[in-house]
């Protein structure tokens, strides 16, 4: 019989004292080439945006690796460690959250098929007593997400709500921006998953 | 993902001629030991959770995996809340030290720790905080941490306050440290509050009292020790964190049997032990 978990609390809505940090909405560092813009809003079941929520995303590389020993494929290529592959970012007074990332490779599955690029995300923030778990999946990839083994858990109406939407470049920085809402609740909620 | 023999990487192993990726499991919490995402008594959840069902989502790479602080993300520790400033903090010194493991009694190593708390008189340093308490200039109540081998934290900081929050009438937080931890997996990812032993504002706490399972919701109870307060200097609470718990799973035609595969690596972290 093992031990309980320790049970999770919310981060309530000073964690803005702690846990964010100048870097984290840079998982990669600006002006990186390739670098793409995933901004959004989280909202509530009223449709208002929620100001003090958090938002953390874990992703592979643009090859589809993992600097990390649970990963059976071995260390990363050519010893790369540098992408981070993590991202952090609280949101704004109005909502907003945007993380600055490359776009991760494909992943195997396991069982000879292919994960569709994606990111996990956490939400957290005030009246949230656990994290909701959920994934960004990108927009140029509607094959591969046909494909998707864990798309294709979600029902098929719901699906759109995990593809981010493509929202042009950014001029100055030739940085392509996807929009990507989160809603908690609604006719659109964002699809969520129990890990 | 084909291969031509057998590896053995990191803790996984590729099966040759095979698609298949043997990677290690998380299993489920059991019901009850977190809170629900909808809980009445915390007023602001109502219109913050979820209601379409979950999908269950498998565990595969990017679940397994998760950011290790080897990624040279942060490595700026700050594990004494004290001597943050040019003075002392007012307050009771308080040493808060503990473990880190999973379900397993597994050391979970070198994971980020990130605390914050209010003042000895209540208070967050915050914009948004408007409780009528004294800031002090000498404590800022934020601090991190790195767990060593064994999965071991020590963090030296000031007792925390209580403060009065909107949820209800007159609803009071009981004094608590707000923990947040990585862990070595997506999976393992958790937020939690560290709650004092004997605080009379506990049973009337809707946060603390989300948890269904009692068992569960006393392990976020810091334990006193008076072993390990330091004589003349400050008192010191015990409080071991467990997250989920991580089991290696070997495939059948390997012929090893599950349960002497975790013995062998239970053993391997206890030689790490023994030699730090």
């Amino acid at each position: 019989m093992s031990e309980p978990l320790t049970p999770s609390q919310t981060v309530g809505p000073y964690f803005a004292m702690r846990l964010p940090f100048a870097e984290g909405p840079y998982v990669v560092p600006p002006g990186t080439p390739g670098a793409l813009v995933i901004y959004g809003r989280l909202y509530d079941g009223a449709g208002d945006p929620i100001p003090d929520g958090l938002i953390e995303t874990w992703q592979a590389d643009p090859r589809g690796r993992f600097a990390h020993p649970d990963d059976p494929r071995g260390p990363v290529p050519d010893g790369d460690l540098s992408f981070r592959g993590f991202g952090r970012c609280p949101t704004g007074h109005d909502g907003t959250f945007r993380i600055v990332t490359l776009k991760p490779g494909p992943l195997p599955f396991g069982d000879g098929r292919t994960e569709a690029p994606h990111i996990n995300v956490s939400v957290l923030g005030r009246g949230m007593l656990d994290r909701s778990v959920t994934r960004v999946y990108f927009p140029d990839e509607a094959g591969a997400n046909d494909e998707d083994p864990v798309l294709r858990l979600v029902p098929e109406h719901r699906r759109r709500t995990l593809v981010a939407v493509p929202a042009g470049v950014n001029e100055e920085t030739g940085q392509t921006l996807l929009r990507f809402d989160i809603r908690m609740q609604g006719d659109r909620e964002t699809v969520f998953f129990d890990l | 993902m084909r291969t031509d023999a057998a590896t053995v990487s990191g803790q996984g192993l590729i099966v040759p001629g095979s698609d298949r990726l043997d990677l290690p499991e998380y299993p489920k919490p059991e019901p009850g030991n977190h809170p629900p995402l909808d809980f009445a008594g915390y007023k602001s959840t109502g219109l913050r959770h979820p209601q379409q069902p979950l999908v269950l989502l498998p565990q595969r790479l990017t679940e397994v995996t998760g950011p290790l602080l080897g990624d040279g993300l942060i490595t700026m520790q700050d594990a004494d809340l004290t001597t943050q400033h040019a003075g002392e903090p007012q307050g009771q010194r308080i040493i808060v030290f503990g473990q880190v493991r999973d379900s397993g009694g597994r050391p979970v190593p070198d994971t980020l720790i990130e605390i914050w708390q209010t003042n000895a008189a209540g208070r967050y340093r915050h914009t948004r905080e408007h409780h009528p308490a004294p800031l002090d200039p000498n404590f800022t109540g934020i601090g991190r941490a790195i767990t060593d081998s064994g999965g071991r934290y020590r963090f030296i900081t000031i007792q925390p306050g209580s403060y009065p929050w909107g949820n209800h009438y007159n609803a009071w937080r009981p004094a608590h440290i707000h923990f947040s931890l990585w862990g070595r997996a997506f999976t393992q990812r958790l937020v939690t509050q560290m709650y004092f032993p004997g605080d009379p504002l506990l049973p009337f706490d809707p946060i603390y009292n989300s948890v269904p399972d009692d068992k569960a919701k006393a392990g976020m109870v810091a334990e006193f020790s008076l072993d390990d307060t330091q004589p003349e200097w400050a008192l010191a609470y015990r409080f071991d964190i467990v997250l989920r718990g991580r089991r290696q799973s070997v495939f059948e035609e390997h012929g090893f049997e599950e349960h002497r595969f975790e013995e062998h690596r239970f053993e391997e972290h206890r030689f790490e032990e023994h030699g730090a």
